[in-house]
């Protein structure tokens, strides 16, 4: 089904494209069913009286969130955001400019809250919210991955993703959900994870990992679950536990864990780390999530927290946690300090794997042999939402120093694209924002092709041959767009598989001496 | 009193009282509705010296813009700072009685309304010309603008031009408005008109995308410190919610809150 999409060409630089009115217009993602949004408290079909339900949310949301209603007021339309979104780049439809994608919110908005819409709708652009116009919002809210480049760009800070967010609420509040995500959503909050693998399945998913690493490496690893009165928490997208390239992420965890010796664990109980609730714009649904992460810490006695490679995860841990469930420092209330008395304050809580890493490279606690990379030439992709809205060891800009820095660190061919598609400015995979789904490949194709763009002049000029990332959404998403533009689907890989690959590992004693070369999945 | 006069006087107060009120309203929203997450958008500030630094930039420098537009942020930077500078030049008419001293040194601030005008036609030019522009533009937006100029180059013809009209006139009537001493305005079509329209605008600024003024200073992507992990920020209604909705979520998810 996605070969039938036209792929956008890849231009030696990325020029405006002309607007081409409703050439994106649709019915959208599928919608969700009875079946995956009553778990969430949702109705299951679009209601009765959806309009007056509808103002009624939007009333509400801007009541709770200054950023929606400061954000609805203050646009004066100046269009400096009209040519930062990957989407309309690489699709041209009007509606994909972030402004637009804004205005059809807050087009009703007007109509039904502001004195001019009222009484001047044609003079302001207010606009009536009826079913053509609920279409539109489904439609084109489901083509914003919630990345926050317009947001940077924005002279007054105006973030799309919160104008998204809130629609997507509104929407699930009238009953026309998206079925990827709250299907996804419901697992996460019955079983664990967004796959909603058991218990058992994880265990034995684990243990054919250690039977696999020990293999290859001839040290005996472990990827423990559930260990009570471990050290450290993980907390990984459920993708690291089963798919290339992520797997080869979690190996790279595991290595650098036994390297320093610490005593680590999974929980069966919190066995994701990405919480959708954030793409939906359900608070409640995101803290649902974000509490069965504070329960396994609690119930697990731990002392840290350590997130893996994700993206949106990233943000919800290092921005949200500490407000949704008390993991973090500094709180007064009995609620989060229950948890932070158990959590060790002389570490960041939540820590990243990066900076776990980073820290344990600067204290020459692990060591590398960089030539195991030499035949990769690499490149790092930011992704959008631990770019954008989080920070990494605590120094301004972090976030883009120090994966860069733990690249380096393992190999010795490092190349950015170019700077203005990097770092604060990312290109979006294309795939983030709950839109990682099959039924929404043309978007995610025309999406990818700003990144692409970047990709591809650094493969003609460097020779890039390894796209490295530090999210679940992102590899998955090249995986599956990589192909399209004529690059190899395996040259996306965890940040962690090149630690994992260079890492020196102290073998137990009386084992061969002679190395065994690290397994290159990936590679042929 | 001539009637115009009366007219003009009374129109000024019910705009100013809209004004007031208006923007009183909207700015006690934005300060009672809280901001529950924590959304800085990169570059972050780590500290809140960091926040007041980029809010100045953002607002003296329009720094966001510049990295997104050079040609937006020149116009519009051009225009704002010139439409600054000849506000504080007007200080002296609604100056009661001899202006200080320190006025006089804005004298040459008159010329910033070549800036003023010269970016409000490159403003106007972009919504027109630029494709994508004109497509996100209400007719609302060029109205502003046109407005905007309207009210810049009767100014200029005032002032640089032999239209001039009568200053200490203007300056008995627009002080006189301030201290309630009214008096006569003057009646030539240019002052009527730049009055007029300078009236408008101020009453539509709360009732308009004129609210970016204060909204910037609300906006949460570049008002927040980035320090989520240090402090724990918390609005009110979630801290209700945690206290209501634990019952509710541990019903839902059977083993989830102990």
């Amino acid at each position: 089904m996605a070969d039938e999409y036209e792929v956008p060409e890849l231009p030696t630089y990325i020029e405006i494209p002309d607007i081409n009115e409703g050439i994106m217009d649709g019915e959208g993602p599928f919608k969700s069913s009875e079946e995956f949004q009553a778990p969430l408290g949702f109705p299951g079909e679009k209601v009765e009286n959806w309009k007056e339900k509808a103002i009624d949310k939007m009333a509400d949301l801007k009541s709770k969130y200054r950023s929606v209603q400061v954000f609805l007021d203050m646009c004066v339309k100046c269009g400096a955001c009209t040519d930062k979104c990957h989407y309309f780049l690489g699709t041209s439809d009007p509606k994909n400019m972030p402004v637009a994608r804004q205005d059809l919110f807050r087009s009703v908005y007007r109509r039904y809250f502001t004195f001019s819409g009222k009484y001047f709708p044609k003079l302001v652009g207010a606009k009536e919210l009826d079913d053509e116009m609920l279409d539109d919002w489904y439609n084109y809210y489901h083509q914003c991955s919630q990345c926050r480049r317009c947001s940077v760009f924005c002279p007054y800070g105006i973030d799309t993703a919160e104008i998204s967010m809130a629609a997507r609420e509104v929407l699930d509040v009238v009953g026309v959900g998206q079925k990827y995500c709250n299907q996804i959503l419901g697992k996460a909050v019955t079983v664990g994870n967004n796959l909603g693998l058991p218990e058992p399945a994880l265990r034995d998913t684990l243990v054919d990992l250690e039977e696999e690493v020990e293999e290859d490496t001839g040290v005996p690893i472990k990827y423990p679950l559930d260990q009570k009165g471990s050290e450290i928490l993980l907390v990984t997208p459920s993708a690291d536990f089963f798919a290339e390239p992520h797997i080869d992420g979690l190996i790279g965890y595991g290595k650098v864990f036994h390297q320093d010796g610490v005593t680590w664990t999974l929980s069966s109980y919190a066995s994701e780390a990405a919480n959708f609730g954030m793409f939906i714009g359900s608070y409640d649904v995101m803290r649902k999530a974000a509490l069965r992460i504070r329960k396994a810490a609690l119930d697990l006695e731990v002392s840290r927290i350590i997130v893996g490679e994700c993206g949106h995860a990233w943000r919800v841990a290092y921005s949200f946690w500490n407000t949704l469930s008390g993991v973090g420092s500094g709180a007064s209330d009995e609620f989060a300090l229950k948890l932070q008395n158990q959590l060790d304050s002389r570490y960041p809580q939540p820590q990243h794997i990066i900076e776990y890493t980073y820290n344990l490279i600067q204290e020459g606690k692990i060591e590398f042999d960089k030539s195991e990379n030499d035949h990769r030439t690499v490149t790092f992709h930011d992704s959008c939402n631990v770019a954008r809205a989080t920070n990494m060891g605590g120094i301004p800009n972090g976030q883009f120093i120090l994966p860069r820095e733990v690249i380096k660190s393992v190999c010795n061919n490092y190349v950015d694209m170019e700077r203005g598609t990097i770092m604060e400015s990312t290109f979006c995979c294309g795939g983030g924002g709950g839109l990682l789904t099959d039924d929404l490949m043309e978007i995610r194709i025309k999406g990818a092709m700003p990144r692409m763009q970047a990709l591809k002049e650094v493969e003609k000029s460097d020779g890039v041959d390894t796209l490295a990332a530090i999210c679940a959404i992102c590899k998955s998403q090249f995986t599956k767009v990589l192909p399209k533009f004529d690059f190899d689907p395996y040259m996306i890989v965890s940040v962690h598989q090149l630690v994992s690959d260079a890492i020196v590992l102290e073998k137990p004693e009386g084992s061969d001496s002679e190395v065994e070369e690290s397994t290159e999945v990936t590679e042929e | 009193m001539t009637g115009i006069s009366i007219f003009f006087t009374v129109l000024f107060y019910l705009a100013s009282i809209v004004f007031i009120v208006g923007m009183a309203r909207k700015i006690y929203q934005y300060w009672v509705t809280p901001a529950p997450l924590k959304i800085p958008t990169a570059p972050t500030p780590l500290t809140k010296t960091g926040v007041y630094m980029r809010m100045a930039r953002e607002v003296t420098l329009f720094e966001s813009l510049f990295k997104s537009n050079k040609w937006t942020w020149l116009f519009g930077w051009m225009f704002h700072i010139g439409l600054f500078l000849v506000l504080i030049r007007h200080i002296r008419y609604f100056w009661p009685g001899e202006i200080p001293e320190i006025f006089l040194l804005t004298q040459p601030f008159k010329y910033a309304a070549f800036a003023m005008v010269i970016g409000l036609v490159g403003l106007i030019g972009r919504r027109i010309f630029v494709e994508r522009v004109r497509y996100i533009s209400a007719p609302s937006d060029y109205l502003m603008l046109l407005m905007l100029l309207i009210i810049g180059v009767s100014g200029v013809v005032m002032t640089f031009t032999t239209n001039h009209t009568d200053v200490v006139m203007v300056k008995d009537f627009a002080s006189g408005l301030i201290t309630f001493n009214w008096a006569d305005m003057p009646t030539e079509i240019q002052w009527v008109i730049h009055l007029l329209m300078v009236i408008v605008l101020i009453a539509i600024f709360p009732i308009s995308k004129l609210l970016h003024v204060p909204g910037i200073f609300f906006s949460p992507t570049r008002n927040q410190v980035d320090d989520a992990r240090r402090r724990r920020h918390i609005s009110p209604w979630a801290l209700e919610q945690e206290a209501n909705n634990d019952e509710k979520l541990g019903q839902t998810l059977g083993k989830d809150n102990n």
